[in-house]
């Protein structure tokens, strides 16, 4: 501002004028690109910052006695998601409760990132191996789950694995098993529903990545003496890597959040980080506690995600 | 003793090869500048004969087969979709040679070299590398590379690993790797560029690389699927001259696929010519351009001219025909087949045949059509007095023998053994 009165006072050279036209036109731009962006910015301020900041400002207050919380700083709700205040001596013990969901939320969600993998991989590769003509039709098979509700999906496989289901009653019909194997209600069970669940998340970032994929660099592969498994291992995976990471964290970043299938499929008792929330901020009336265990998730994801990228980038660096 | 033998044959063979390519390419060169050469077919062995045997010493025996390829057939698709992309393909490719399958798109050159390689199978037939049938090994487990016409690069390796891949693969130590490598990277002059992303380079140097990786690992036979299309004129005859450099260094058998009749000629020491799923003929750039067996060989190679005549009798190799005019000229028989007295197809190069002053002389007669003017030589279109057409090409000379108008009466002489029976 104080530049351009400065230059405009000086007719005499017209160079510092028509840059103080330059800056003032840059200014305009920028003022219009910040008009234009307001509209997301309210969007993103609204559904995704601000309730974050209620929950990290709720964290850190006090419960009330019928829910809510009341506006008195506390951090006890830090304190009950990793220790527990005996009732009688109000002497502090690690919550082990807590601790096991923790360790269940996350050794689940890596099973299910490991299976989806396992079974998305070949998935994605039959689909990216087909003609073109078919392969939107394979790939509409994949997404066809997703129209139904999700709670529909796994009461779906519920009644698959149940101990009257599916499984159980041919294996008995064909005698192999006497008794019911118990498969509902375990840890088991929620990671076969979330795979089920989560599965294509995983397929299609990996058929993105293959599809752009030169097959015809397999046939070099093949003749340069490399044999399918070293195919596999030294052409395959490293060119469709973003695709694999991007699924895996696909799959991982919800399965750690995962509310329902722990809920239906694991029963009551197999509960996960999901479940303990919601847990909190209703029978549990505890609500400082939730938005803290939430925190906690969002933490827990965000050094999944570092870590993810790290390795992501190590592994590339060898390939330079 | 016959290994032995071989051994030494092995290692000397490139060499002569290489003084082979010179001497054909300069022949060509001779013929086409219009100067008459004497020596013209007599002096080639036939019905079998190649360069590499011209050059052999008496006594010595004929090189051996390196990839044996017998009544192959490839159907691709079934029922009514079956498409026939090789039909009973027979030939044998020679150890150390520079040999090339030459045609137009679709007539299944490279399908047949994706068979060599192993990347697909024949519906029938055989193939064998040194006697061994390759045919139900995997791409992995023979001793052939390829060079792609998409070079396929790994694109996540740098060059040096590009290249040292296929040594890595057969678990080669680590030194010897990396000895390998940078000879290779040496033998392709990219030395600088090793540890570049191979989407860093040129397309040219990728073509180094990819030639450079399917050599590393010492191939019986190199497989070149049309290598140079991708590349422009001039680093296309430069890659000519180098990959005919490396096979010399090298002593390695090519296999070399292309739709460029003028890269065939020059590059190889011997050519197949194929149309339709069908190998046409075989023999070296020479015999195919002089000898032309075939209508299509004849027609997809340089420029013909096909004229109709009646054989008369059939001497030894040669034939006594009469053309249209009454005329009569000795012509050369096609390779693999006996042609029966009467109406046969023949073919005349244009550099074979002068214009000369209408007379006694003439083969043929006619009338001077239209001249076309090409700097170093000229194409004359004459119109047949019986009706078909006929071209001579001409070298250009400071001061012409004769000066020819357009519209005036000529008559075509053939150079001697300039003209050539068809198999029809």
């Amino acid at each position: 501002m104080a530049e351009s009165t400065l230059t405009s006072s000086q007719p005499a050279d017209p160079a510092p004028d028509s840059a103080a036209a330059a800056v003032a036109a840059e200014r305009e731009v920028v003022r219009r690109n910040i008009l234009l962006s307001t509209p997301a910015l309210i969007v993103l301020f609204c559904a995704a910052s601000g309730p974050l900041m209620i929950v990290l400002v709720y964290a850190f207050l006090t419960a009330g006695d019928y829910g809510g919380v009341v506006w008195t700083f506390s951090t006890e709700g830090w304190l009950n998601v990793f220790m527990q205040r005996d009732i009688f001596d109000e002497t502090l013990t690690v919550a082990d409760a807590h601790m096991s969901i923790f360790w269940r939320s996350v050794k689940l969600s890596f099973l299910t990132t490991v299976t989806a993998l396992v079974l998305g991989f070949p998935t994605a590769y039959f689909i990216a191996t087909r003609p073109v003509q078919t392969r939107n039709l394979w790939l509409f098979l994949i997404t066809i789950p997703f129209w139904t509700n999700l709670l529909i999906r796994t009461f779906a496989i519920m009644e698959v694995i149940r101990n009257q289901g599916v499984i159980n009653s041919v294996l008995m019909s064909t005698g192999l098993i006497s008794e019911p194997i118990q498969m509902l209600y375990t840890d088991f069970a929620i990671m076969l529903g979330m795979t089920y669940v989560y599965l294509p998340l995983m397929v299609l970032p990996i058929y993105a990545s293959m599809e752009r994929f030169d097959f015809r660099i397999v046939e070099a592969g093949y003749d340069l003496y490399a044999s399918r498994f070293q195919v596999l291992r030294q052409l395959i995976i490293p060119l469709v890597k973003p695709g694999i990471i991007a699924g895996s964290i696909l799959v991982f970043v919800p399965s750690l959040g995962a509310y329902v299938p722990p809920r239906v499929l694991g029963g009551g008792k197999n509960m996960m980080l999901g479940n303990l929330i919601e847990l909190q901020f209703g029978q549990g009336r505890n609500w400082p506690l939730g938005a803290a265990l939430a925190i906690t998730l969002l933490i827990i994801v965000m050094f999944a995600l570092i870590f993810y990228v790290r390795s992501a980038q190590k592994n590339g660096g060898g390939h330079g | 003793m016959w290994s032995a033998r071989g051994a030494g044959l092995r290692r000397f063979v490139p060499v002569k090869g290489y003084l082979c390519v010179f001497s054909c390419a300069s022949k060509k060169l001779v013929v086409q500048s219009g100067i008459k050469g004497a020596d013209g077919r007599q002096s080639l062995p036939r019905p079998e004969g190649t360069t590499n045997e011209d050059h052999l010493a008496p006594g010595e025996s004929p090189p051996s087969i390196s990839v044996d390829i017998e009544r192959i057939s490839k159907v691709f698709g079934a029922g009514s979709e079956a498409f026939k992309a090789l039909n009973d393909v027979s030939v044998g490719i020679r150890e150390n040679e520079f040999f090339t399958l030459l045609g137009p798109s679709g007539c299944g050159k490279t399908t047949l070299l994706r068979l060599i390689a192993g990347f697909d199978h024949p519906t029938s037939g055989r193939i064998r590398l040194h006697g061994e049938d390759i045919a139900h090994l995997p791409p992995y487990q023979r001793p052939v590379n390829t060079v792609f016409q998409s070079y396929a690069l790994f694109p996540h390796m740098s060059v040096g690993q590009n290249i040292g891949f296929g040594l890595e693969m057969q678990g080669k130590p680590k030194r010897e790797v990396a000895e390998t490598v940078e000879r290779m990277l040496a033998l392709v002059r990219m030395e600088p560029l090793r540890d570049r992303q191979t989407s860093q380079i040129s397309g040219g140097q990728q073509q180094r690389v990819a030639l450079a990786r399917a050599l590393a690992p010492h191939p019986k036979v190199l497989l070149l699927d049309e290598p140079l299309s991708a590349l422009d004129l001039k680093l296309r005859k430069e890659m000519q001259i180098e990959l005919k450099r490396l096979q010399n260094e090298t002593g390695i058998t090519f296999v070399f696929v292309t739709h460029d009749q003028e890269e065939a000629l020059t590059m190889s020491d011997r050519i197949a010519v194929m149309s339709a799923g069908r190998i046409l003929q075989v023999g070296s750039p020479q015999e195919i351009y002089e000898q032309p067996a075939d209508r299509f060989v004849a027609d997809f190679i340089g420029e013909t001219n096909f004229l109709t005549a009646e054989l008369t009798k059939i001497n030894g190799d040669m034939a006594r025909v009469m053309l249209a005019s009454g005329r009569q000229v000795m012509a050369g028989l096609p390779e693999g087949a006996t042609p029966e007295p009467g109406n046969v197809s023949l073919v005349v190069r244009p550099e074979h045949a002068r214009l000369i002053p209408p007379g006694d002389n003439a083969h043929l007669s006619g009338r001077l059509d239209n001249i076309v003017y090409f700097g170093t030589d000229t194409h004359f279109h004459v119109a047949l007095a019986d009706g078909g057409a006929f071209i001579v090409r001409q070298q250009n000379a400071r001061a012409p023998e004769l000066s020819m108008e357009k519209g005036a009466d000529v008559g075509i002489v053939f150079d001697r053994n300039a003209a050539q029976i068809l198999r029809d």
